[in-house]
Order: C-alpha cells, then structure tokens, then sequence
C-alpha cells in the first residue's frame, strides 16, 4: 500500500548546520504513528516539514506517492494534514467560538452565521467531552481546555493526516484517554496519525508504529508491539538505561523545617496544611486545577494567601516572593515559557535574574556572572551550542535545566518544583531526578507538584493529594502507588494515613 | 536544535556589531559629513554647541523615557508636564521675588520647585499606572492633557514671565558653561553617563529591561515589577525637572507652546536609539544618538537651503521609519 505521506531520505539545514541527516518515513492510512526522541533529535523539525511549515533542504516528500512541495502550510492543510502545535496557536482575546471558526467562518452574504457556528462548534467540542462555553474567551480557558479545543479544531477539518505536537504535555490522565478514544476513531475511519509524546506508555498504549529519532537521524522504525518502553527509552538515548528513578535515601526523619496550616489562596485553595522535613521528597498530586500550582505560589508569596506557615519553627509572614526566598524558600514555576525564563534574553541574563551578583550593592558583577553561568553549564549539563544563545533557542530539556540553575542561584532550603519535567526527554529527566534527589540528600527539603503519577511514584517519599482546592489525604513510602493517589484525586477515598487530617478538615 | 554540542566554554569571539548597533552610529556620523560637506559653519564651535544646548532638554527627559519604555512603560504627559513645571517654577519664583530679593535663594527655591513638581509628577503617572493598573497610554495621555491646560490657566491663556531681574541672574544657567561647555551639555553628559552606567552596569537596569520582557517572568524572578516601573516615572519625571531648570532661563518665559511635542520627540529618539518600543530591551547611548540625530536634521536644514526648513518634520518621520526597519533586519539575520 502507498503511503499517504512520506518522507524519503529528507535533510535539514539551518545556515550551516545540518539537523536532520536523511530522515525516511511512511504514514499510513489507518495506522497511528509514534514519534520519539530526546530533546533536539530533530522530531518538531520532522513535523514541521510534513506539514510544509518549513521546506525540506534536500530529499523527497511524497504524498500518494507523488513527490510534492507544500509552499506553504494552507497548502498542505487544504491536502488534508493538519497539525497541532506544542504551542497554542489560538487566538487569546476571541472566543471559542471564533477560533473554531478562524479563517473559514461561516458566512450569508456578507454576514456572519452566529447561531450556525455556535452551533456547530458545541458538537465539535462535544465530541471531545470539552466543557468550555462556546463563548468563553480562549485566555479564560486551562491548558487541557485549550489543547482540547485545538484538538476538535483539527478533528471538524476531516484531516487526512493529523500530526500532534506532544498533544498529552498539558492533558490530566482523563483527558488523554478521550483523546486517545478520538485518535482511535481517526484511524478506524482511515485517517493517519503521528504524534510525540515523551510518555512511553501512551507511545506502547495506542502507536501501531513508532519511529525513534536519535541527534537527527531515525535510529529505528517498526511496530510498536515489538518493542518494550525500556527498549524504546535505551534507543532514544543511545545507551543503556539504568533505573529512572534514583535510589531513595533511608526514611528522612529529619526535622520539621516547613509547616504550613490554614493556608488559603482564594478561589483556589483552601485549609491546606502541610510538614516538610529535612532531607524529604514531599509530592503533591492531584488533578490539573485541583489548585496545586496556586496554593504553592500562594505560600511563596506568589500570589495573595492568608495562612501560618512556620520555617524551622519560627513563624513567618511571606506576602511577596522576597519574602520567600529570603528565607530559603523558593518556586519553579511549571510554566516554563512565559514565567521561568526570558526567551529572548541570553543565558547569563536569565541564571541570574533571580539573584543577581552585584558590586556595590547596586552594580552587576559581570565576572561573578559569568562565572556562574559557566558553573550552570557544567553542573547541570546544559547544552547550548554557543554560550551566547538566547534562552528562547534551547530545547524544552536545556531550558528545564537552566530553570533549575537559575533557582539554586538563590540558595534555597525549601524547594518546591511545579511539574519539574513536563514536556522533557527521559535522559533529561533522569538527571533532574537525581539531582532533586542529590538535594534532598545535602538535607535540602523538596517539594514535587506533578500530574505524573509514576513521577512521584518513582520520586518521593511520602505524596499528599489535592482535590478541588483541599488536601484529601497523603500516602507514605510503601503505600505510595497509583490507585491510591487516584482514588484521592478523584475523591473516592477518604484520608487513611494522614496523621494530619485535622489540618485538611479544618472549619 | 544544536543540541547534541555541549555548550563550549569559550567567550564568543568578537566580530563586526550587528546593524542594531552600527546603523544608528552609522547614520549620525553620515549626517555630520554631510551637514559638514554643506556648510563650513556646521563644524564651528558656536553651531556645535548651539545644536548641543538645545537637544540637552529632549536629550535628558529621553534618558528617562528610554528606562520607561525598556520598563514596558510609555509617558505621552513630559513635554506639557515640563510647560506645567516651567509655569509653576516662574510664579514661585516671582512670588518669592519680595521677600528673597534677586539672589541664589530665589532660583534655589525655584529649582526645588521644579524637582519636587517633576517628581510629584511622575509619581502621580506611575501610581495610577502600577497600583490602579491603567495603561500606560491613557494615564499619561490623561495628564498630558491635564498639565497643558493647566499651564495655559496659570497664564490666563498668553504667557507666564520671570521677573526681568530675576531673568538676567538666572540667564548664565544656559548661557554659562565652565571652560565654553554651557550648563545645559554638562547636566545632560552628566544624566547619560549615569543612565547609561545604571542600565547597562547596573542591577535596576537588568529589572527594568525583565519587567519590560515578561511582566511574568520577572514576578516569578522575585523582581518587585510594580516597583521598578513606578520608579522608571518617577525618574522620568525628575528628569523634566532637571530639563525643566535647564529650559526656563533660556527663555524666561512659559505658556501654552512650551515643549509642545517633546513627547514625540523623546520617544522617536529612544526608538532611533534602537530601544524597543515593546519593552524588554533598551541602551542609553543609544537614546544621545537619537537625539542627536534628530537635532542634527533640523539643523542642517537651518544651515542650508538644499531642502525647505519646513520640511523639516517629513525628513525626521522618514528617518524614524528607515532607522527603525534597519534595526528590524539587524535582528531577524541572526
């Protein structure tokens, strides 16, 4: 059978640099089509050729077995191939409703169809189980309700082939199964799919075929029954794999040096209370806007809170995140885009910004900068290319790492990382764990917010669940599984280990 | 991308700057051949330091316009804030003549009026804008109107005027100068030196240019962004002061036209400069040739009759336009 759309033996320059060396692929009708790679091997720059955002320098692309050359990416769309992007590509100050309808609005003469639209695009939302009003503005919307409607967006233009960007980055577990549930009705009515995802278990769960990509080139291509996660993950990273998860110190016991009670962070959380001791790995889990991410800000004076919060047994009052970090506690944000670093700024500019090294009280030291740039580099392994790149040209992976190099120049002793490795690769990820690990060992006290179940599984020492803006409860060492956490999340079973429960059912 | 290199520890080599540096020296150094070619006069000391006096008012309210506008910010009030405070600081300082006589006092009080109008001034811009979170635009396009109107009411609609005396002893501060360099050049060498050391050396500078890059960003950085932009207009509104002092011994007088459009004028030369008008990037140095650049047209066609004075206005737009497209390709060829 014909490939709907191929590639074959496809190279990629940038000015001098080639970044992809001869890359060959086949799509199928009916066949889902996994993508996998570290960060940098080349897959956005795959997609971005299928889809005639960006030209191919050298090598054929076939579609129906017809070498073509989609001038521009309307053009390939009007073939049938849509792709989603890592990055919205809404429009944030118009309506759903508006942006389901951008470009090809419905019209009567020169007016527009409103009702019809409304219409229309309730069903589409529908269809993925999307609850946003057809009249919310976009900028109202979360992430997944955002990704959702890009992804009943791409389904109301019949594609022939769609491509996702990491369509899962941003979804809770719920959400990723009905957008798996539509992918499989895509491929029963004869569409191909490819996506990326660094969740292997999605790739083993719904890929027919997966490709893997290592520093540019396809390493491997073939059925995804035939390989095991733990085979895929050794040849995305070209080695063998030790275990993901760094060995957990001996049981902390150490000292309580963060207790919070009564935190409340209006509209967002409430009677969240909470122990952190020295040395420990504290996960908090829960689902996308069960308010982990603001009741953490909240506490670090990132947004306005109310609460007691002690810091080895002193109370403190935190209002603004100088607050914080003068003592010793501090936040990485999940949002590593528009909250963590300046895109366009270099790499000096952003490891610095949250404690910059002055002379006089009031002047930059630019040697000390450097000098920590340059220990950033090597401690946390990041890799520029040129140390002069703007933060913005990093892979997802670097731009974690610099994140991270940029907290620690604030020398915390509580610190609390927001989804620490979303959107990154499984070599990536292995060196932040140990290095969260490596803290805690140092007597370090840290807190993980992530919607990675095996994460924190894998991580932490003990793991609180949030629901709907409270604490339902915690599980320790042992007990920490999945269908523990996900009962809480769901709220399906009532706090059995908490030793504080008091805290999470306060009046 | 490059992903696969560990990043090398070398410093970056050094090479030609790229056009957002070079365009706008280039751009001034041909004006001064040119203006030079034209008129032997445009080289004289007399022209030279004529030209410099009467850009130091623009020059020094740009200086803060360009931390205002790295900040994210924009301030439309300064040229009718600085017609407010010249009309306030000549009433003071004839209200006072009676009591204080003709001597330093008299123009002390006054120059404290003007620091303190000026800083009341940007304070009130700033507070509206940081802590009721009104844009930038309507807050200070609000006062602009505000401070016009009023300074015209001061004056009853015709012209405020320093008492004759006091206009003689107060003239030296721009006439005057140590060793043939007036006041006027040395303040504004004076305020540039220390903007320029401030934004490229100093930690306000790197805030100013955060807060303007990512308001987010930067709040997340544990950078105190409604501090930083209320600072920028409080400085900004110091500096009319400051230009304010320079302005009115020049004259002696204030009234409805006084600094009519200086508001354009500043920001065109912060955008000349290479300053971004979003925010997130600015340079100092690159505000004086802005400004000089600007002067620099107007008075080249003062000295010659190749193009009409009149026109003076479309060769400056068209400057603006090119200088800015220039900086647009310097960026996007990386």
């Amino acid at each position: 059978m014909t490939p709907f759309l191929a590639l074959d033996n496809v190279s990629k320059s940038f000015g001098p640099i080639e970044v992809l060396h001869g890359i060959s692929l086949q799509l199928r009708a009916g066949e889902v089509h996994a993508l996998i790679g570290e960060n940098g091997a080349g897959k956005s720059t795959t997609m971005k050729i299928l889809a005639g955002y960006q030209p191919a320098t050298s090598g054929a692309i076939r579609l129906e077995g017809q070498a073509i050359a989609f001038p521009t990416m309307r053009a390939a769309e009007e073939r049938g191939i849509v792709m989603i992007h890592q990055e919205f590509n809404l429009a944030e100050p118009l309506t759903v409703e508006q942006n389901m309808f951008l470009g090809r609005e419905l019209r009567r003469g020169p007016f527009l169809r409103r009702a019809e639209m409304a219409r229309q695009t309730r069903t589409q939302l529908d269809r993925v189980r999307c609850r946003a009003e057809t009249d919310a503005l976009v900028r109202d919307l979360s992430n997944s309700d955002k990704q959702m409607l890009e992804i009943a967006k791409a389904l109301s233009r019949e594609a022939k082939l769609l491509i996702m960007d990491e369509p899962t980055a941003v979804l809770t577990p719920n959400e990723t199964e009905i957008l798996f549930e539509q992918v499989r009705e895509l491929r029963a009515q004869g569409a191909a799919v490819l996506f990326t995802s660094h969740k292997l278990d999605e790739v083993k769960a719904i890929a027919d075929r997966v490709t893997i990509m290592r520093d540019g080139r396809v390493v491997h291509s073939g059925p995804a029954s035939e390989m095991t996660e733990h085979q895929m993950a050794e040849a995305m990273v070209g080695r063998e794999l030790s275990d993901l998860y760094p060995d957990r110190a001996v049981q902390a016991s150490g000292a309580v040096v963060l207790r919070v009670r009564d935190l409340d962070v209006p509209g967002h959380a409430s009677g969240i209370g909470l122990e952190l001791h020295k040395g420990e790995i504290l996960g908090i889990a829960g689902m996308v806007g069960s308010g982990r991410t603001e009741a953490m800000e909240g506490l670090c004076g990132l947004r306005p809170a109310k609460g007691h919060v002690e810091i080895d047994g002193q109370a403190v009052t935190i209002r603004r995140p100088s607050d914080a970090l003068s003592r010793g506690l501090c936040y990485l944000t999940e949002d590593r885009k528009t909250r963590g670093l300046l895109l366009g700024k270099s790499m000096r500019e952003n490891v610095t910004l949250q404690a910059i090294p002055r002379t006089a009280g009031v002047m930059i030291d630019r040697a000390a900068e450097e000098a920590v740039l340059d220990r950033a580099i090597a401690d946390f392994d990041i890799r520029a290319g040129a140390r002069s790149v703007k933060a913005g040209n990093l892979s997802g992976g670097n731009q974690q790492k610099l994140l991270l190099a940029k907290v620690m120049q604030s020398d915390p002793r509580i610190l609390i990382v927001d989804e620490p490795t979303r959107g990154i690769d499984i070599g990536t990820k292995q060196q932040i764990y140990r290095f969260l690990r490596d803290l805690a060992g140092q007597g370090l006290s840290v807190i993980v917010v992530s919607s990675e179940m095996q994460e924190l599984i894998g991580l932490c020492d003990r793991v609180m669940v949030m629901r709907e803006g409270r604490i339902t409860g915690q599980v320790t060492g042992q007990d920490i599984n999945e269908r523990a956490i996900v009962r809480l999340a769901m709220g399906l079973a009532e706090a059995e280990t908490s030793p504080r429960r008091e805290d999470a059912y306060h009046d | 991308m490059t992903d696969t290199a560990a990043t090398a520890p070398a410093r970056p080599s050094r090479r030609l700057p790229p056009m957002s540096v070079l365009g706008p020296v280039l751009a001034l150094i041909i004006l001064i051949a040119v203006g030079a070619m034209l008129n032997p006069n445009f080289l004289s000391y007399a022209n030279i330091s004529n030209v410099l006096s009467r850009s130091a008012f623009i020059g020094i309210i740009a200086v803060g316009m360009t931390f205002v506008i790295t900040a994210g910010g924009l301030d439309l009030s300064v040229g009718s804030m600085a017609a407010f405070i010249a009309g306030l600081m000549i009433l003071v300082m004839n209200a006072a003549l009676p009591s204080l006589g003709v001597g330093l006092p008299v123009i002390l009080l006054g120059i404290a009026t003007a620091l303190v109008a000026g800083l009341v001034a940007g304070l009130i811009n700033g507070l509206l804008i940081t802590r009721a979170g009104i844009e930038a635009f309507i807050v200070t396009l609000g006062a602009m109107g505000i401070y016009r109107s009023l300074v015209t009411w001061l004056a009853d609609g015709g012209t405020l005027s320093l008492a004759f005396e006091l206009r003689t002893f107060y003239r030296p501060v721009y006439y005057g100068g140590i060793m043939g360099v007036s006041w006027p050049i040395i303040v504004f060498i004076a305020v540039v030196i220390l903007g320029e050391i401030f934004m490229s050396r100093g930690v306000f500078g790197r805030h100013v240019a955060a807060t303007g890059a990512s308001l987010e960003v930067a709040h997340y950085s544990n950078v105190n962004t409604n501090r930083v932009r209320l600072i920028t207009y409080v400085v900004l509104g110091l500096l009319v002061g400051v230009a304010t002092i320079m302005y009115v011994p020049r004259l002696g007088s204030a009234s409805s036209t006084t600094g009519l459009l200086w508001e354009l004028e500043a920001i065109a030369a912060v955008i000349i400069g290479g300053t971004v008008l979003k925010g997130g990037f600015g340079r100092v140095w690159g505000t004086v040739i802005g400004v000089l650049i600007l002067s620099l047209i107007e008075n080249i066609l003062n000295l010659t009759d190749l193009v009409s004075p009149y026109l003076n206005g479309a060769v400056q737009g068209v400057i603006i336009i090119l200088a800015v497209i220039l900086q647009r390709e310097g960026k996007t060829g990386k």
